[in-house]
């Protein structure tokens, strides 16, 4: 089975004071660790799972520039063939035109299966992977935990909401979008992506793959960035451990629950 | 003077939350600019809750098909490209769900319209609407607006807009209409649904939960958690995060995929508060949460907040119980 990927390197947001630029529509990067997409993670190792179960190829494509090679070594580190960055330059993307720029380069691939991850951690949009399905004339299904593949379809399992998965049959070619949780990713060491250098990575430019400058207009457009207020939320409760767990007890008692 | 289209979600013949929050909404915006609301229903023979959807719309459009019993993406995308064409609404509404997740993506590439997904507000400056999203993890708030268009799809967030208790009924006619005759095959066949979240305790009965998030950091401190919450007499749930890790098995997890608990305190260690989990805790009545990271969304949703490490609160915790 070949299988195609696509991924996105996201900055680390958890336990960070983001502060937002002075053009009032980013944040400040420079002090931004960053990864690979959480969902693209588990979406690479469904993808390296088959791979090793049915054989196949696996190539791991980007819309990113220089820096953004690094998900796509570590893809290949955890099993992928090869990968393609498809480098934006000056172009600012939504995720209408990710999705534009990704049909158009994958509908020159061969492949029986294309995979994303649900979201990406960063901009939350969800919309990419379907709409790229829709773009490339693929069956689909959002938010998927569960794949067995049957010759030319197979059974999937969408996680829904309280609780509930659902259970159907999609014929292939198909582009799932991967929730995480559907598998273990596998831990990658430096060594693994230092061996993983010599695979193929190719880099190709938005203006040589052929969309017109109507095409690569985006559809939506951010007016402006801003911070929640500070005033907004909790009560908080200050002092050592020890003062925190006796104001903690203290509502217990009063909402009369606990031992 | 437009018309705002709500595609209405439901499930095993009942409506979804996420359709009444979005016909609130949309009733709020139509008063205030004279628009139409119009609710499309795509379901079953006989749907029973068509009347709830009629009083709180000006018009139901009712597509009654065995085959749209359950979601299909294929059907719908078909169908409603088919009315979008025809009565071209200024605003079309999905919920930010699964099948929303699945559905307005391809619905946008097909109609041409522009979308915004998972929108937490929704304007409309000068005949124009905009969006309030959320970013980051839920620390930064974006406004976006949309290139020019005759119509704009946007998906709500679930928990985002809160339909009033008593409503101004509307009594909206309902309109059977015909599926188009030239619909494509189905691609994705659905078979079952099974419930994913069966297990030994139930969270959703406990008065008062202690929940660990991703910053308990291994799968060996569940245990620390697992004794606290026993010693303070809680029972122990979880966020997201830990059950993908296979820390803890999925009957313990709070939030839109898992359980929505209804707790009388509600703790959380560890837990930055990811839109699905608060969204899970609604029904909680106080809710205090300690986490390292004095940004984290959690702090905006609960009473009580500590900025503090989780294991030096949770000893000094189970070190007081000692003591009374």
């Amino acid at each position: 089975m070949d299988i195609i990927v696509c991924v996105k390197r996201v900055p680390m947001t958890q336990e960070i004071d983001i502060e937002i630029d002075d053009s009032g529509k980013d944040i400040k990067t420079d002090a931004l660790a960053y990864v690979v997409n959480d969902w693209d993670n588990y979406a690479i190792e469904e993808s390296v799972l088959l791979k090793e179960k049915l054989g196949g190829t696996v190539t791991v494509i980007t819309v990113g520039d220089e820096d953004d090679e690094d998900v796509l070594r570590r893809a290949l580190a955890m099993g992928a063939d090869k990968a393609i960055r498809i480098e934006p330059g000056e172009l600012g993307v939504d995720g209408f035109l990710i999705s534009s720029i990704l049909a158009q380069v994958i509908k020159g691939l061969e492949y029986d299966l294309v995979l994303t991850g649900v979201q990406a951690d960063d901009d939350n949009f969800g919309m990419v992977g379907i709409m790229l399905a829709e773009k490339l004339g693929l069956a689909h299904s959002a938010v998927v935990t569960g794949f067995e593949a049957e010759g030319s379809e197979a059974t999937i399992n969408v996680e829904l909401e309280g609780g509930l998965d659902e259970v159907s049959k999609i014929k292939l070619p198909a582009l799932l979008s991967i929730q995480t949780g559907i598998n273990e990713p596998r831990y990658v060491s430096i060594m693994g992506i230092r061996k993983a250098g010599k695979k193929e990575l190719n880099v190709v430019k938005v203006e040589d793959i052929g969309l017109s400058d109507e095409e690569l207009v985006r559809q939506t457009i951010i007016e402006e960035y801003f911070l929640p207020l500070e005033t907004e939320g909790a009560e908080m409760i200050e002092g050592d451990p020890s003062n925190v767990a006796e104001a903690i007890l203290r509502i217990l008692k009063e909402k009369g629950v606990g031992a | 003077m437009g018309e705002i289209l709500v595609v209405v979600e439901h499930r095993q013949g009942e409506v979804r939350d996420i359709t009444f929050e979005m016909l609130s909404k949309a009733g709020e915006l139509c008063k205030q600019f004279s628009h139409t609301l119009t609710a499309a229903v795509l379901g079953g023979k006989e749907e029973q809750f068509i009347d709830e959807i009629a009083k709180r719309s000006d018009n139901v459009i009712y597509y009654e098909d065995d085959r749209l019993k359950n979601f299909s993406a294929d059907l719908y995308k078909e169908i409603l490209n088919d009315l979008i064409e025809e009565s071209r609404p200024l605003i079309t509404l999905i919920g930010h769900s699964s099948w929303g997740m699945d559905l307005a993506p391809s619905l946008s590439i097909k109609t041409g319209y522009p979308l915004a997904t998972d929108c937490v507000d929704i304007l409309i400056e000068d005949g124009h609407p905009k969006v309030i999203r959320q970013i980051y993890s839920g620390k930064v708030f974006s406004k976006m607006s949309f290139k020019e268009s005759d119509g704009y799809l946007i998906t709500v967030r679930p928990g985002s807009f809160q339909p009033p208790e008593t409503i101004e009924k509307k009594n909206g006619e309902v309109i059977k209409k015909d599926l188009p005759g030239d619909l494509p095959e189905m691609r994705k066949e659905f078979i079952e649904f099974v419930d994913s979240g069966a297990g030994d305790i139930d969270i959703t009965q406990a008065d008062l939960l202690v929940s660990v998030g991703r910053g308990i950091g291994e799968a060996e401190n569940v245990e620390i958690m697992k004794e606290l919450a026993g010693r303070m007499g809680g029972v122990l749930a979880c966020s997201r995060p830990v059950v993908d890790k296979n820390w803890l098995p999925k009957y313990h997890q709070v939030g839109t995929s898992g359980k929505s608990v209804k707790p009388k305190v509600y703790l959380a260690f560890g837990i930055s508060g990811a839109f699905q989990h608060l969204a899970g805790i609604t029904g909680a009545g106080t809710v205090i949460a300690i986490n390292k990271d004095k940004k984290a969304p959690i702090f905006r949703a609960a009473d009580y907040g500590v900025v503090d490490d989780l294991f030096k609160v949770a000893d000094a915790l189970k070190e007081q119980l000692k003591e009374s």
